[in-house]
């Protein structure tokens, strides 16, 4: 059995490039993008540490990671649709010119 | 286990981990969207990989399906839509070193963590081979002493999230 922090060690590398991604990226779509890789970096981890805990048998794990599969669906979809009606009002999906509230 | 002795498995999760992250430095790193988009569909399949490793073969398949499947299209949807393809010049804004900083910073206390013992001897684990199946996370999620609120409240999230896209996306005339 491949030992527990091989799994974290690919999960924390996984979430530090989407991360990157989400503070470097101009595009919209690419920083949704990585924020979808720094959610399955985190499900990595949760079922990893639910198959290497004592008690196997219960799915607690598993039941999480599933919800964040759902949320994730979610914030997907959502997250595009926001995206799209950005780009009808300003015709641009860069996110620096998306600054009405900074000022 | 060392490096040493070559299993398998260990092969497998080797093939896995550059997928993964191979596919994430290629969303990330990709000029062409589309490109990014078809990245980000290897580097999910990767970590479907790492579910069959983990003995979780259900999220193994909800992966493929949900993540490759629905999020892998509406992406592309959503590159397509917004014609994202015109502007290739620039990937990254000006304070992306900055923020490369930021990440190393962030890996390296990860890996400290991760390193440190705190969640038992690093390498010396006995797994028991008994895996709870599909049937029992089926059972868990449909029963009173299990998840059956999140799971409504989850289905609850689903639409509430569709209609809000509908509403959002849609062209007011």
């Amino acid at each position: 059995m491949v030992p527990l922090w091989m799994f974290l060690t690919v999960a924390a590398a996984l979430f530090v490039i989407g991360a990157y991604g989400v503070l470097a990226r101009r595009n919209a779509v690419a920083v949704l993008m990585s924020v979808e890789l720094m959610l399955n970096a985190v499900n990595i981890n949760l079922v990893a540490f639910w198959r290497f805990s004592d008690p196997v048998a219960s799915v607690s794990g598993q039941a999480f990671a599933a919800f964040i599969f759902v949320v994730a669906a979610a914030e997907a979809a959502v997250g595009l649709a926001i995206i799209i009606s950005v780009y009808r009002s300003r015709y641009s999906v860069v996110v620096d010119d998306v600054d009405m509230l900074k000022w | 286990m060392t490096f040493g002795d070559f299993t398998p498995e260990a092969f497998a999760f080797g093939f896995f981990t550059i997928l993964t992250l191979g596919g994430a430095f290629g969303v990330v790193g990709s000029r062409n969207l589309v490109r990014s988009a078809v990245w980000l569909m290897v580097s999910l399949f990767g970590i479907a990989g790492f579910f069959v490793l983990l003995s979780a073969p259900f999220l193994a398949a909800v992966q493929v399906l949900v993540y490759i499947g629905a999020i892998g299209i509406l992406i592309t949807f959503a590159i397509m839509l917004t014609r994202s393809m015109t502007n290739l010049k620039e990937r990254f804004n000006k304070q992306w070193w900055l923020a490369a900083l930021a990440a190393l910073t962030a890996f390296l206390l990860l890996m400290v963590t991760v390193i440190v013992p705190t969640w038992g001897e690093m390498g010396a684990e006995e797994i028991p081979p008994t895996v709870a199946s599909t049937a029992q996370l089926g059972e868990a999620f449909f029963s009173g002493w299990g998840y059956v609120l999140p799971l409504e409240v989850a289905s609850l999230l689903l639409t509430a999230a569709m209609i809000g896209a509908i509403v959002i996306a849609r062209e007011d005339d």
